[in-house]
């Protein structure tokens, strides 16, 4: 299964005369989990947005193999499609058999089975950040970015559905970009975390986590880790 | 939940039948004890006189057939030509800058002003009066299909972007379903428009239909008639809206109301 890389070299953005990203550099290798944190307003969603092609960089290289879907923090599923056809969106290819094998697959993999008829209106948040998940990796893309997916939830949801993300790319590996306030989901989650300024920002501290998923939050390894941003990020208990 | 179900629906009934009821026994009483002149409105047994007449000599199934195939004319091709128009106006901004102007000139401008063009340039009777109806229902409902394009919220074209819906496939299969729920608005009053503007035009332009059947009921001083026209045009009206209305239960519709 072929995962997207990314390469980032001197990138720069900025909104008129508001500079966002200054000076980025950044490899992610296929297969990679990175988590992004940051203050509020550093330019992490305009980070994603550059590397899912939608904004152009105001200068710097930024190279990217394989196709990227963006999970939404909110609202990023059509409300006028059932759970089985916003997943269906994910596989444009497929004939219709396949297709309808492909989507009860999925909604049996995000423990949706019996509201594959719903419109997310009638779901929960938390179940509607599933289906989002699973939309994405529905059919496959390479590299697959969170804006910030479980912001909105309850905590105990947050750490259910951090687990679930865990097994949905333990069966299908992806290159994975998250960006979230949530030091802790950063540290529980990612291969590698980076730290951004305040804007405009650039990578100002980077920590690479060894320990093999799944992780529980309460591990020292994550909780050393957590301890290590959080310093970075200049908070001292 | 089935007997407030039920509750539910008697009362939509009762209401409305209470109101009517009311206006009618007021009718009824005003005319009786003389507060009412028959110079000045018809007296309920008028009306019902008036009504017969028409309806033997099927003079009111010929007008009401002529008003609802202009409105259904008139509204067919204002819906047809408006919605798409007004999707390309949201979606292209060249020809939003081209024709907004000039859409905005003509829906400021009441349709009535065009009477006299409508008549010198197709003649007194349906072709007028379609137009007519079209002049004021094809702006509006280009302008409001636009303003509901524009509205649609950001992320859906990101999501659009990410799932490779380009070009035709973006407008049939994001566009268009995520302005539906403000189509049905719209659609519901430009409906309401064309009867206006039918009413009007028949007036004024028209020699068949319920507009004409008050124009030449004025003419001929028959007050009963006028009232049999104006029940006839109001309760057709709302016909109509209901039907709309009952799009909205659609569940490619019904998301817009229940969020
Ligand atoms: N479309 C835009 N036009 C102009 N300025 C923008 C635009 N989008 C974002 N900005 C500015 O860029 C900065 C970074 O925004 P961005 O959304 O990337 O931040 P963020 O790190 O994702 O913040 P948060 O954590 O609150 O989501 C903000 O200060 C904002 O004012
Ligand atoms: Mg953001």
């Amino acid at each position: 299964m072929s995962t997207g890389s990314i390469r980032i070299k001197g990138l720069s953005h900025s909104y008129g005369a508001t500079a966002v990203l200054k000076d980025i550099h950044l490899d992610v290798s296929p297969g990679e989990f990175v988590a992004i944190v940051g203050p509020s307003g550093s330019g992490k969603s305009t980070l994603l947005s550059l590397l899912s092609g939608y904004l152009k960089p105001t200068s710097g290289v930024l190279e990217r193999t394989g196709t990227t879907r963006t999970v939404h923090q909110a609202d990023g599923l059509y409300p006028w499609l059932t759970v089985e056809g916003n997943l269906a969106l994910g596989l444009p290819k497929l004939d219709a058999a396949s297709k309808r094998r492909a989507v009860s697959d999925m909604v049996g993999r995000i423990g949706l089975a019996g509201f594959e008829k719903s419109f997310p209106h009638a779901l929960s948040g938390g179940m509607r950040q599933r289906v989002e998940i699973g939309r994405a990796l529905c059919g496959g893309t390479d590299v697959l970015m969170l804006d910030e997916p479980f912001s909105a939830l309850d905590y105990l949801t947050r750490l259910k559905m951090r687990g679930e993300l865990c097994r949905l790319l333990e069966d299908q590996p992806r290159t994975v970009i998250l960006v979230t306030h949530d030091i802790e989901e950063a540290t529980q989650l990612a291969d590698r975390v980076l730290v951004l300024s305040e804007r405009p920002a650039s990578i100002v501290y980077e920590l690479k986590i060894d320990v093999p998923r799944p992780r529980d939050v309460t591990a020292s390894g994550v909780v050393d880790a957590t301890k290590a941003v959080l310093k970075a990020m200049g908070y001292e208990p | 939940m089935d007997t407030k179900h039920i509750r539910n629906s008697i009362n939509s009934w009762l209401y409305p039948s209470l109101t009517f009821g009311t206006l009618l026994l007021i009718w009824w009483l005003a005319s009786a004890r003389g507060y009412l002149s028959e110079q000045f409105f018809p007296t309920p047994a008028a009306f019902v006189t008036g009504f017969r007449e028409e309806v033997a000599s099927g003079s009111i199934f010929r007008d009401t057939l002529a008003s609802l195939s202009r409105v259904g004319a008139g509204y067919a091709i204002s819906v047809a030509v408006g919605v798409p128009l007004g999707m390309i106006l949201g979606t292209v901004l060249g020809a939003r800058l081209a024709l907004l102007p000039l859409l905005n000139f003509l829906r400021s401008l009441s349709p009535l002003a065009w009477i006299p063009f409508a008549i010198f340039w197709i003649g007194i009777g349906h072709g007028a009066v379609i137009f007519l109806i079209v002049i004021a229902a094809l702006p509006t409902i280009a302008l409001s299909t636009m303003a509901a394009v524009a509205g649609i919220p950001k992320v859906y074209f990101r999501v659009a972007q990410d799932y490779d819906l380009k070009g035709l496939q973006r407008l049939t299969r994001v566009i268009f379903p995520a302005i539906l729920p403000q189509l049905v608005t719209t659609l519901r009053v430009a409906m309401g428009l064309c009867w206006l503007v039918m009413v009007a035009g028949e007036m004024l332009a028209g020699n068949t239909g319920l507009g004409y059947l008050i124009h030449d009921a004025n003419n001929g001083l028959r007050l009963d008639l006028i009232v049999v026209g104006m029940v006839v045009i109001g309760l057709l009206g709302m016909l109509c809206d209901r039907l709309l209305m009952f799009l909205t239960r659609l569940p490619g519709i019904r998301w817009g109301y229940d969020r």
